[in-house]
């Protein structure tokens, strides 16, 4: 399994990357997004993966997984819709000002 | 804490001026002052121990393991410079009062003046050098901003940039050799160091420190061939000048050398180094000075040289030589501080500084005059000023020191007192003697007492140090020359040290020369203008320019204001770098048993890849990349509820529906379609780029979950720790709200930025002008179903409202126990929220709602902190969690955390964020024409019709 997981690993990041190297905001913005994905997955990875053993305390329990990545991760997703959000509003913003949604300025907007 | 107490004091002083300044000029100058007064009070206070020999200590301990600790020290050394450097600056508050016109910024002048004086007091009441070194850097920074004060000068600005990049790059050299000396001496603490002279000089690596440490003192200085940058930093304001380059700034470099004197100096490197280039730049300086016809120029000059004379008795290596040395910097701060201001007085009464234009001041500015005169005499050596006692000590020395022939240093010695002897003069009598003219500039006259009582009160102790010196004087120079020598100093000046002693007939010998040299002034004018000259400044620009184009040309190959670019030489560096430590490392497989495949498991990971691939190949149809991201977040919230992690699927998919809903309505605003632009051959390059990275990052994910770990997690401690210490059995919850809990508190802080800017952000796009015409223009309503608000899913919605507001309840409860939290209930609620936005619309909604969410952000974020608070009440540290047992019939016993306080401010911060987020997104609408409908049930109605 764990050479499944990360090859979904890859995938996601792979995609993100190529997405992020598009010339439109909109893309760039499912890029990162689906790298947010790859990275929370890839951290939550890091603690090891463990079928049926939640960290939650209890006497009969066979075992815990590992809860600190869990922990980083969990905080992680809620700033990361935090992050899209804003760069969401970002990318309207300039859709709306600009007139166009390309992610590099025109030579005449840079002043070259 | 005093001597922490007396450091820190200027920097909380540089507050105040900023704020005082509304109250007018003299209140700000006199809270400044005030606060300075108090710093010099304090070490008053301290000074009784001090001259008894004892050094004063604090210590406070940050980082121990690293060596990086904030202790301070104060002995005899520290004393006298800190002394100087709050008394003097003291006396330069008073004076820039009354220099400054008008149409300066005093309280920036006065901020700038402090900033750079808790610096000063920091360098030299540091005991760990690291701490020094950052009070070095701070020394070098806000030196940039006093020199650079008059912003509209270019003089400023160049003076104040060659300042900085000289005094910085030694300041770089510096830190490599002050970490080598720590290395070496086994601890970064001064009073550790120096006790470590055998063991620092017979180490391999002294002379490396010794050259990069020295090259930190002579840049700052302005030791030759690093001279040149301070009579460039007399663009700066007079007080600043008068401030930077008498007593403070260009008297680190000597106080370092005097601070590390025990343990650098005595060795023939040492000696070679440090004494010929001070004594080359005592004679070059004098020289240069004799020349020079701006007043500050001639001063700059001279301080120089006379830095050089300090640097050159340090540098001879015998304690009569430091404890000399340790006298002149006394004498020299007084007198030269004095010159500085009397220069600035008649820059301020005449409006010129030019000695060519000057002359018979003498009738005009009495009192003046007076003060630079004896200020001068002074610099000259003049008996029975105080200079003239430390130039006779010191060439007493140099007569007795043999820098390869025994006649050259004596000599040079001489021939430099003979060119101080001679600008001196001919600062007093080029500028005050000789008849009056009658085209200055300005018609002067001597300043109100508020501009010369400060130059006064330095030429008073000028007068007084070299009358008494034993009763004014010696005790200063003896607990500060001891703390450098190591050994007690017996000082001993005198004035007269007999007919058969040398200094006496090279003191005559300068004199006499001198002043023949200033009555042959033109003829020795003509011949110096004839005479080439290396241009410092030229050289310098030659030497930065080039540096400057190619950091230029760097930053635009890496960066030419793409960002696609940007990016992509991101990731690239980062691939190749990991790449590059594969390939050189040792790897072998892991041994960690692999899970079974699961066939499930197998279909989710299927779809998964499916999604992820087809996002790459549909992206140019938005909304389905936008459908597939939420099937990926669904499978991926599977796949933590399979993996053990509820929590982590129960945030996964609440935050999944909202960024889906946010990113579908800022897609209503959006176009549909990304257009194909980029070319076969870039797609190709960025797939290759991101199918490197892919596999990097998919392999070492491989690596990591085939073996165990290296060492022992800390995770353990959280486990067991989760029930006894923190009173919850859910161990990811209890991380995140105790253990962690400051982390937390810092990510609600940023959600609720991030929500705020987004705020913001649609303010600024609602305003008029572009962003707004466009939205006008927008038309949306094209696109509308016609059934905007649809009975069966407002009547559901309405029912689930209260339903969902209690799951959340629910999940915040049993957070601490078991899987939930005030993360997943506060995007439940905020979800059931947005979903009456969806169904009866914004204004139905709006109407109903009782709470700003800016608000709910602001509590929420109260509410974390009033929990971390609430801790000191009871002694313990900030965010320390308690809890207990309750038992309230009919219940069943339950616990209390104060953690659950914690977690309701996490709760409705996410709430308020989420929501003011989703919320601002729809306000966009309302602006691009959408009609609201007051009420729900209603098919469309044109605009205006509620």
């Amino acid at each position: 399994m764990e050479a499944l997981i990360a090859i979904a690993i890859g995938t996601l990041t792979a995609s993100g990357i190529y997405l992020m190297l598009r010339q439109r905001t909109f893309p760039v913005i499912i890029g990162l997004t689906l790298l947010s994905y790859a990275v929370n997955v890839f951290i939550f990875a890091a603690g090891r993966i463990v079928p049926g053993l939640p960290a939650i305390i209890a006497k009969d329990a066979a075992g815990y997984t590992d809860p600190l990545p869990q922990a980083l991760v969990l905080t992680a997703i809620v700033i990361s819709f935090g992050m899209t959000a804003v760069i969401v509003l970002m990318a309207l913003g300039s859709w709306l000002e600009a007139g166009h949604d390309k992610v590099d300025m025109d030579d005449e907007e840079t002043g070259k | 804490m005093t001597l922490a107490l007396i450091a820190a004091l200027p920097f909380l002083g540089a507050l105040l001026p900023g704020l005082m300044i509304r109250a007018g000029r003299n209140a700000c100058a006199s809270v400044t002052g005030s606060v300075t007064l108090l710093a010099l009070v304090l070490l008053a206070m301290q000074a009784p121990a001090v001259l008894r020999g004892e050094v004063v200590q604090t210590r406070i301990e940050w980082l121990p393991s690293l060596g990086l600790n904030a202790n301070f020290m104060l002995d005899g050394l520290g004393l006298l410079f800190a002394g100087l450097i709050l008394g003097i600056g003291l006396l330069i508050i008073l004076y820039a009062r009354f220099y400054l016109s008008k149409n300066d910024p005093m309280g920036v002048f006065y901020t700038y003046l402090m900033l750079f004086q808790g610096a000063m007091v920091g360098i030299v009441l540091s005991d760990n050098i690291l701490l020094l070194l950052i009070f070095w850097e701070l020394t070098s920074l806000s030196s940039f901003l006093l020199i650079g004060y008059w912003k509209h000068l270019p003089e400023g600005r160049q003076g104040a940039r060659m300042a900085l990049a000289v005094t910085g790059g030694g300041g770089l050299a510096l830190i490599g050799g002050m970490l080598i000396l720590g290395g070496i001496a086994g601890s970064y603490d001064l009073s550790v160091i120096l006790t470590q002279k055998e063991v620092i000089q017979g180490s391999d690596w002294y002379l490396p420190a010794l050259i990069l440490i020295l090259l930190g003192c002579f840049t700052k200085s302005a030791q030759f061939p690093f001279h040149f940058w301070l009579p460039h930093a007399m663009a700066a304001p007079t007080p600043v000048s008068a401030y930077l380059h008498s007593a403070t700034m260009v008297k680190a470099g000597i106080f370092l050398m005097a601070r590390l004197w025990p343990v650098l100096a005595g060795t023939p490197e040492w000696f070679w180094i440090v004494t010929s280039a001070g004594l080359i730049t005592m004679v070059l300086g004098a020289k240069i000075a004799f020349f020079k016809d701006d007043l500050k120029a001639l001063l700059a000059f001279s301080t120089v040289s006379h830095l050089g004379l300090i640097t050159m008795l340090l540098g001879m290596g015998t304690a009569k030589a430091a404890t000399v040395a340790v006298f002149h910097i006394i004498n020299h701060a007084t007198f030269k501080a004095a010159l500085f201001m009397t220069a600035g007085i008649v820059d301020h009464e005449t409006h010129t500084r030019d000695l060519k234009r000057l002359g018979g001041l003498r009738h005009l500015m009495p009192v003046t005059f007076t003060i630079a005169g004896i200020a001068s005499l002074s610099m000259a050596g003049i008996p029975p000023f105080n200079g003239f006692l430390s130039k006779e000590m010191m060439l007493e020395e140099a007569a007795h020191t043999a820098l390869g022939p025994a006649w050259l240093l004596p000599l040079l010695a001489t021939a430099g007192a003979l060119f101080s002897v001679a600008y001196s003069f001919r600062f007093l009598s080029h500028a005050f003697l000789g008849p009056k003219r009658d085209d200055y500039p300005h018609t002067p006259h001597d300043p109100g007492f508020g501009l010369w009582a400060a130059p006064a009160f330095l030429a008073l102790l000028v007068i007084v140090i070299g009358l008494i010196p034993m009763t004014s004087a010696a005790w200063l120079v003896d607990v500060a020359a001891s703390a450098v020598i190591g050994v007690p100093a017996e000082v001993e000046i005198k004035h007269w040290h007999g007919l058969y002693s040398p200094a006496l007939w090279m003191s005559l010998a300068a004199v006499g020369g001198g002043l023949a040299l200033l009555g042959a002034f033109s003829p020795l004018r003509a011949l110096w203008d004839a005479t080439p000259k290396p241009e410092a400044k030229a050289i310098f620009d030659a030497i930065i320019e080039p540096l400057a184009a190619l950091s230029r040309s760097v930053t635009q190959a890496l960066h030419n204001g793409s960002l696609t670019r940007a990016v992509a030489i991101g990731f690239v560096t980062i691939t190749a770098t990991a790449l590059w430590a594969f390939s050189t490392g040792a790897y072998a497989a892991g041994t960690r048993a692999m899970l079974p495949i699961n066939p499930v498991a197998v279909v989710a990971w299927g779809l998964l890849m499916v999604a992820a691939l087809g996002v790459v190949l549909t992206h140019r149809n938005r909304l389905m990349s936008l459908i597939l991201i939420g099937i990926i977040g669904l499978i991926i919230s599977l796949g933590f509820a399979w993996l053990s992690a509820p929590d982590l699927a129960l945030t996964q998919i609440t935050v999944e529906v909202v960024t889906v809903v946010f990113m579908l309505l800022a897609l209503n605003f959006l176009p549909k379609e990304t257009p194909r632009e980029s070319s076969v051959l870039r797609r190709g390059r960025d797939a290759l780029v991101a199918i490197a990275a892919g596999a990097g990052i998919g392999g070492l994910a491989y690596a990591i979950m085939t073996r165990d770990f290296a060492f022992p997690s800390i995770s353990a401690f959280h486990l067991a720790q989760s029930k006894p210490g923190a009173g919850g059995t859910n161990a990811v919850n209890t991380i995140i709200v105790d253990f962690r809990g400051y982390d937390t508190f810092g990510e609600i802080i940023v959600l609720g930025i991030a929500a705020l800017l987004i705020f913001a952000l649609v303010e600024a796009l609602l305003m008029p002008g572009t962003a707004s015409d466009r939205l006008r223009a927008m038309n949306t309503a094209s696109t509308q179903a016609g059934d905007r608000h649809p009975l069966l899913m407002v009547m559901a919605t309405r029912f689930i409202l209260p339903v969902a507001v209690m799951i959340g309840v629910f999940i915040f409860l049993r957070g601490h126990n078991l899987p939930g939290g005030g993360f997943v209930a506060g995007l439940v609620v905020a979800i059931a929220t947005v979903m009456q936005y969806m169904a009866s619309g914004l204004a139905w909604t709006e109407a109903r709602q009782r709470i700003e969410y800016h608000a709910l952000i602001a509590a929420g974020v109260l509410v974390a902190a009033g929990a971390g608070v609430g801790s000191w009440l009871f002694g313990a540290p900030f965010l320390s969690s308690s809890y207990t047992y309750v038992n309230i019939w009919p219940l069943e016993e339950f616990e209390l955390a104060t953690a659950a306080i914690f977690d309701l401010g996490v709760f409705l911060c996410v709430l308020g964020a989420v929501l003011l987020a989703l919320n601002s997104l729809s306000r966009l609408a309302r602006r691009a024409g959408e009609t609201v409908s007051a009420d729900p049930y209603s098919v469309d109605r044109p605009e205006g019709g509620n």
